[in-house]
């Protein structure tokens, strides 16, 4: 026992296997990484057309995704910006970067994310003629436990709902993890953002009432999750308003983008 | 050949890591909600558990004394990197569910607990059994506690209906405490309640035993 417990001995034993080890993980990680890429990149047109409503099972996400252009928009101004590769940018990570953007007041912040990025990744549908189809929107804010992360569709005129969806979020289970439901989803598409230039698409207690004169601007709430409700109607609010995508939409409905 | 069967079959109900040893109760938590990534998960231990112990035993001879938790430690986390490399690579959507449980093998004690309390003192094949066969015990108990999470919690066994649900149009309404971590617990406890009826010998000595009530003379 006294041979293996020398210093040399341990010193040896410690660093071989440190080597050996090493070459282990690292070939694993670097062998398995294209296929890694490829799958985070499938994951998330996956997630980008789930939300637009669009994915369709029996064809590959690839193939649909064809017809997706990916922009990137500088939220300051509502314009697209060309110097910025969206395959390389990091909007989770420029959310959080100082450098990247920008701090909200406390009025401003109503989606609770303390720091809105100055750009954002837009994916645009287009028809097999090229025509704006849907513009799939980037949207985040906090629920009750956790962020919300998902993607909003609006069809081209900027205003009526497509689809939304939440690809992570860590709300309760049956309560506000609801979310996920398909049937709550359904709700969305054909409902209306703006109200004259206001945003008027919120979450409501209950059931919409179809006679109510603001029903094509209420969604049915979520029972027993006011408090993820109500984060939905924020992070919604807030990326449609004047912080958010409302620029970029008002300039693409002009053309001046 | 008896020996091996012995390793390979007594964790899973006579000796049960989860059941009789308590160990690794946190994955047990943690992962159970839905039956797929419950699978995963065992096989992933299944698989850690195993190779650990082959390769910490192969070398047991060489491991220093003073240091040789360290060695355990590297090689099982250098497994469990592997793994996780591999879900990321061939199962992507399971292991982004399963996110830092697969890192988390490495601190679950069953892992541990056999490298240090087999592995060290028993030949490469027996270890090897012994892991897969803790590993075994391992997914008896999570596959009990996922297939009755994700049915009455969600009416789904494997991601497919089998209750419809209330609020898609069934009949069901489903026991949401089910889906949150501590119904585990409950059905754990469930779980050792009915293991030990019927294995009267794992039923633990008392600490102490409550004395019978005396008369108030009697005590002074």
């Amino acid at each position: 026992m006294s041979s293996h417990d020398s210093i040399n001995k341990i010193l040896l034993v410690a660093l071989s296997l440190c080597l050996v080890c090493s070459i282990i993980v690292s070939t694993a990680a670097v062998v398995l990484k294209p296929a890694q890429e490829a799958n985070k990149s499938l994951d998330k047109k996956r997630n980008i057309l789930e939300a637009a409503g669009m994915l369709d099972e029996s064809r590959g996400v690839e193939e649909q995704f064809a017809q997706v252009a990916t922009r990137v928009v500088d939220l300051r101004t509502g314009k697209y910006v060309d110097d910025v590769d969206p395959a390389s940018y990091d909007q989770r990570k420029a959310a959080k970067d100082p450098g990247q953007s920008e701090a909200l007041t406390s009025e401003q912040d109503i989606a609770k994310i303390a720091r809105r990025e100055n750009y954002a990744v837009v994916y645009l549908v287009q028809s097999d003629g090229g025509e704006l189809e849907k513009i799939i929107l980037p949207i985040h804010g906090y629920g009750l436990w956790s962020t919300l992360y998902g993607f909003m569709a609006l069809e081209a005129d900027g205003n009526t709902i497509a689809g939304l969806g939440f690809y992570e979020h860590g709300e309760t289970p049956g309560l506000g993890g609801e979310v996920d439901n398909p049937r709550w989803k359904a709700l969305w598409p054909g409902k209306e953002v703006y109200k004259g230039d206001d945003v008027s698409i919120a979450l409501v207690k209950g059931s919409v009432d179809p006679a109510n004169a603001n029903a094509n601007w209420q969604i049915d709430g979520l029972s027993g999750a006011t408090l993820t409700a109500r984060g939905v109607t924020n992070l919604v609010q807030f990326w449609l308003g004047e912080n958010g995508f409302e620029p970029f939409l008002k300039n693409l409905k002009t053309g001046d983008v | 050949m008896d020996s091996v069967k012995e390793t390979l079959t007594g964790p899973i109900f006579k000796n049960n890591p989860i059941a009789l040893q308590i160990l690794g109760i946190c994955s047990a938590l943690a992962v159970t909600s839905s039956l797929q990534v419950t699978l995963v998960m065992c096989v992933a231990l299944t698989l850690v558990t195993a190779f650990s112990n082959l390769s910490i035993s192969a070398i047991r001879n060489y491991i220093p004394g003073s240091i040789r938790i360290i060695v355990q430690m590297i090689i099982i986390a250098s497994l469990v990197i592997v793994v996780d490399q591999v879900l990321k690579a061939v199962a992507y959507g399971i292991s982004k569910q399963l996110s830092v449980f697969v890192g988390l093998i490495i601190t679950n004690c069953i892992v541990m607990g056999r490298a240090e309390a087999f592995a060290m003192k028993n030949p490469p094949l027996a270890s090897f059994m012994d892991g897969i066969g803790n590993g075994l015990g391992y997914s008896v108990v999570l596959i009990c506690v996922a297939v009755v999470r994700e049915l009455f919690g969600a009416g789904k066994l494997m991601g497919m209906e089998i209750l419809p649900l209330v609020t898609e149009g069934g009949w069901y309404n489903p026991n949401g405490l089910l889906l949150l971590p501590p119904s585990a617990f409950f059905l754990i406890g469930l779980f050792i309640w009915a293991l030990r009826s019927f294995n009267t010998e794992q039923v633990e000595e008392p600490d102490f035993k409550m004395a019978k009530h005396k008369p108030i003379e009697e005590g002074v």
